[in-house]
């Protein structure tokens, strides 16, 4: 006997749990036209798939041309940042139960970053801003034999922002960064954090200048979009406060 | 078409691929090639932890450690390259600690450790504390960590170049590396990198299986590269069934739930573990606790109206330790299940999880072209290859392991040939093989689709060549497979364009899959015997007279254009350790 089958018994239970989704994409593909179309797909979804499911679905059945970028598919990789109904969500974590099914659900890609195909955006100046904050571990003097020290309490001090997955939900839910691009954004400023409150680092005084920079922590309003769409729940606003409290009193 | 020329090339970015090209670069011009940008690889999907004798909490050595491996591979494990990996899994501990990694302490400031399946204090005496971890997303902080350690050593990365062809050269006799080609996913542009040394780290095979944990991108393009350019894969019919999926999603639950106390319960509400495995328990290798989850579910305790998954049970742990040493897996949970761990049992499944066959390679991360020869500048490390230190079965925290010990010493050999030879001249055309198959896929007018062979293929997977094997069913799968790869050859797609064109990319994927699908199932249908996560029914027991040798498969192409898989065996290098029973 082969192993278990679990789909056997599924079709035989009375009521379907599908539904039909209206999903609502921007499309733009300029290697045939530079125009922005809406186009509407209708899946037939459970509510507890994912919009990722959702997406698979037209791609694999309707229209192969759709073009996303995915991995993982739960929430650790960092590929599929969307604005779904208006939000940047991780489309692999946002279930359809918990969007109005009702109504049509809108996908479009992340803002501030070139769209290169559908919801393809470009993501090498998100990547530069993370690599200019040096988000390494920067230490003076010979290394240890064993490992360096750390209290488990210093080890809590970054762990939040130890969890970022460079998906760039926040960064390209900030309207600081939609009007300037040269704005660090939201990540590369959480991810300065996880070094600068590190007590094994060294190099805290040396990302704090590049982030006091007239295009660094100083341009945050403090609008909260970042937070609200981490996909981590990391409390981004809190950290960007943190880092501003640390230049001004140079303590961290 | 581009031609580009680095002393070392490296495909893939995921933990190996990192490890091996932060070596690299500092001792040689490399570029690494992957499909996906550096964070988004499977690397960081790892949760529990990172195996390693430290012994900061309990006694605890790397002979230990060592016997674990051994007989976690069921005895198919090269010893030798056990003791390496346990032996240097200290340093690689402390190396990633030194780059930053944020490890869980211990009030007194050390690594903390945690216990994990199958680690055990002297020789199988009880549960030991080896497993080094961060929360339960180690693999994410080793990845992170990583990635920002090849930006601090400038390492060149080419992202979303897909490598399609391994390009080998015979030369006086000597089939040798001369490099490889690649499509540019944003362009579709093809690329040819000319390198004096390549190493393959670009991930498993694991989406060949419906259920598993692994990601959409995990489609064994590295080993089918090689494959199809002759060379050997090795124990392609030992794959990993991870106890402990989200039911019917198989999304990864840490082993590390249940080194934190979590206990598998059947619907009676019984700690079932303890009848297969008195000793370990709950903490059993992964074959020995997939097996007998479906026993329990063949056996009619298992739990839901359909009696089709059992219950990981952790409201007996205190929220408070959930919150700091399993905040990710109960959000899984939560989310995808809409389940509050703190108060109910989660519903869970063995799901297809990591391949330890692949590319064979020496210690020095040196492929094979057969039992012994050597492919001058040729490498391989991490799940794509076979070194081989999982044999049968993989311990858990062992693969969070190879990745940094097998990646650095790949990425060191490498460099160091690179230093001391000279490109070979490139094949005349080297790009043909890519531009016909790209060219037959685009320009295809067949009526089967992509996503509709993948369903077929991933479903003939789970029913047949999963945790329970018989001759029957593998034979239904290799038939099944041979039927696919037929239709196959009438796929087409829709996307026409080359820009983004991951309609073409699923498609090669696809492709590489029923290869290496195919290879599985005729190397599962040879192997007589029992051993670690190939399970026959048909023959319940190890047979190490017969069997205690690794598979090597290869691909025959007949005159008449056909392909068959060839199968040969390799000796297992036995060190100190004879075979025994296995018991947990």
């Amino acid at each position: 006997m082969a192993t278990p089958v679990l789909d056997k018994v599924e079709a035989e239970s009375a009521a379907s749990p599908y539904i039909t989704v209206t999903f609502r994409i921007r499309r733009f593909n300029p290697e045939i036209s530079d125009a922005v179309v809406w186009e509407d797909f209708q899946v037939e979804i459970d509510p507890k798939e994912r919009v990722l499911d959702g997406l698979h679905k037209i791609k694999w059945d309707l229209d192969g041309t759709l073009t996303f970028r995915r991995s993982c598919a739960h929430g650790i990789c960092g590929s599929d940042a969307m604005r779904i109904n208006g939000k940047n969500r991780l489309a692999c974590k946002t279930l359809i139960k918990d969007l109005n099914p009702e109504k049509p659900i809108t996908v479009e890609p992340i803002k501030g970053l070139t769209v290169l195909k559908d919801l393809v955006v470009d993501m090498e100046p998100f990547f530069q801003a993370y690599r200019d904050v040096m988000p390494f571990l920067i230490t003076k003097g010979n290394e240890p034999t064993r490992e360096r020290k750390q209290s488990p309490e210093d080890r809590e001090r970054y762990d939040d922002t130890t969890k970022c997955i460079l998906c760039a939900a926040c960064t390209s839910s900030c309207p600081v960064f939609w009007n300037d691009g040269q704005y660090f954004g939201p990540a590369a400023i959480v991810n300065a954090h996880r070094f600068i409150f590190d007590s094994r680092d060294e190099g805290g005084e040396q990302r704090l200048e590049i982030l006091n920079d007239k295009d660094g922590v100083w341009r945050c309003r403090t609008t909260f979009n970042c937070t609200d769409a981490c996909p981590r729940g990391i409390e981004i606003t809190k950290a960007i406060q943190e880092v501003k409290r640390a230049l001004i009193t140079r303590r961290f | 078409m581009k031609i580009h020329k680095y002393d070392t090339v490296i495909v893939g970015a995921g933990g190996a691929g990192m490890r091996a090209a932060i070596e690299a670069t500092k001792r040689s011009r490399t570029a690494v090639l992957t499909k996906l940008y550096p964070t988004r690889s499977h690397t960081g999907a790892a949760q529990g932890g990172m195996a390693a004798a430290l012994a900061n909490v309990e006694e605890d050595n790397w002979e230990w450690h060592t016997f674990d491996t051994v007989k976690g591979g069921d005895y198919l494990v090269d010893q030798d390259a056990a003791e390496i990996l346990a032996k240097e899994a200290i340093d690689a501990v402390l190396d990633l600690e030194k780059m930053g990694l944020p490890f869980g302490r211990t009030p007194n400031g050390d690594i903390d450790q945690r216990r994990f399946g199958g680690h055990s204090r002297n020789h199988g005496e009880a549960p030991v504390r080896r497993a080094c971890y961060s929360g339960d997303r180690t693999g994410h902080m080793i990845l992170q960590t990583l990635y920002q350690n090849c930006i601090k050593e400038g390492v060149e990365f080419f992202n979303e170049f897909y490598v399609l062809d391994q390009l080998i050269v015979e030369v006086d006799g000597v089939k040798k590396s001369a490099g490889v080609v690649a499509y540019e996913l944003a362009t579709g542009e093809i690329h040819i990198f000319q390198a004096k040394a390549v190493v393959y780290a670009s991930g498993g095979t694991g989406k060949f299986f419906k259920v598993t944990s692994n990601a959409h991108t995990l489609t064994g393009d590295g080993q089918a590269a090689c494959y199809r350019r002759g060379l050997p894969l090795e124990d392609m019919e030992f794959f990993q069934f991870h106890p402990t999926g989200i039911w019917r999603m198989g999304i990864l639950l840490t082993e590390g739930a249940r080194g934190e106390g979590g206990i598998l319960r059947n619907k009676d509400g019984e700690r079932f573990m303890e009848k297969y495995a008195p000793v370990m328990k709950d903490l059993a290798s992964r074959d020995v606790v997939s097996r007998s989850i479906y026993t329990e579910i063949r056996e009619g305790r298992g739990c839901g109206p359909e009696g089709d998954h059992v219950y990981l049970d952790l409201t007996h742990l205190p929220p408070e330790q959930l919150d700091a040493k399993l905040p990710d897996i109960t959000e899984f949970a939560r989310t995808y299940l809409g389940i509050e761990p703190y108060t109910d049992p989660i519903p869970i499944q063995p799901t297809a999880h990591y391949a330890m066959g692949g590319i064979p390679t020496n210690v020095e991360g040196e492929v094979l072209s057969d039992n012994t020869t050597v492919v001058p500048g040729l490498y391989a490390a991490g799940e794509v290859a076979c070194v081989s230190v999982h044999g049968a079965n993989r311990l858990g925290t062992n693969s969070l392991l190879d990745i940094n010990v097998f990646g650095r010493r790949a990425g060191i050999a490498a460099a160091e040939y690179s230093h001391q030879h000279d490109y070979i001249e490139l094949p005349e055309n080297p790009e043909s093989m890519v531009v016909a198959q790209i060219e037959n896929l685009r320009n295809s007018t067949g009526t089967e689709r992509v996503a509709d062979v993948r369903r077929e293929l991933q479903e003939t997977m789970d029913a047949n060549v999963m945790v329970f094997r018989t001759e029957q069913t593998i034979k239904t799968a290799v038939e099944k497979i041979a039927e696919l790869r037929e239709r196959y050859k009438n796929v087409s797609i829709q996307d026409k364009g080359k820009r983004f064109n991951t309609d073409l990319l699923e498609a090669i994927e696809l492709g590489n899959l029923l290869e290496l699908a195919e290879v599985m199932a005729v190397s599962a249908l040879a192997r007589k015997e029992s051993r670690g996560g190939h399970y026959r029914e048909d023959y319940p027991n190890r047979d190490d007279v017969n069997f205690m040798r690794h598979t090597m498969a290869y691909r025959e192409v007949g005159e008449d254009g056909s392909e068959t898989v060839r199968l040969d065996y390799k000796p297992v290098v036995t060190t100190r350790y004879q075979p025994m029973e296995r018991k947990y």
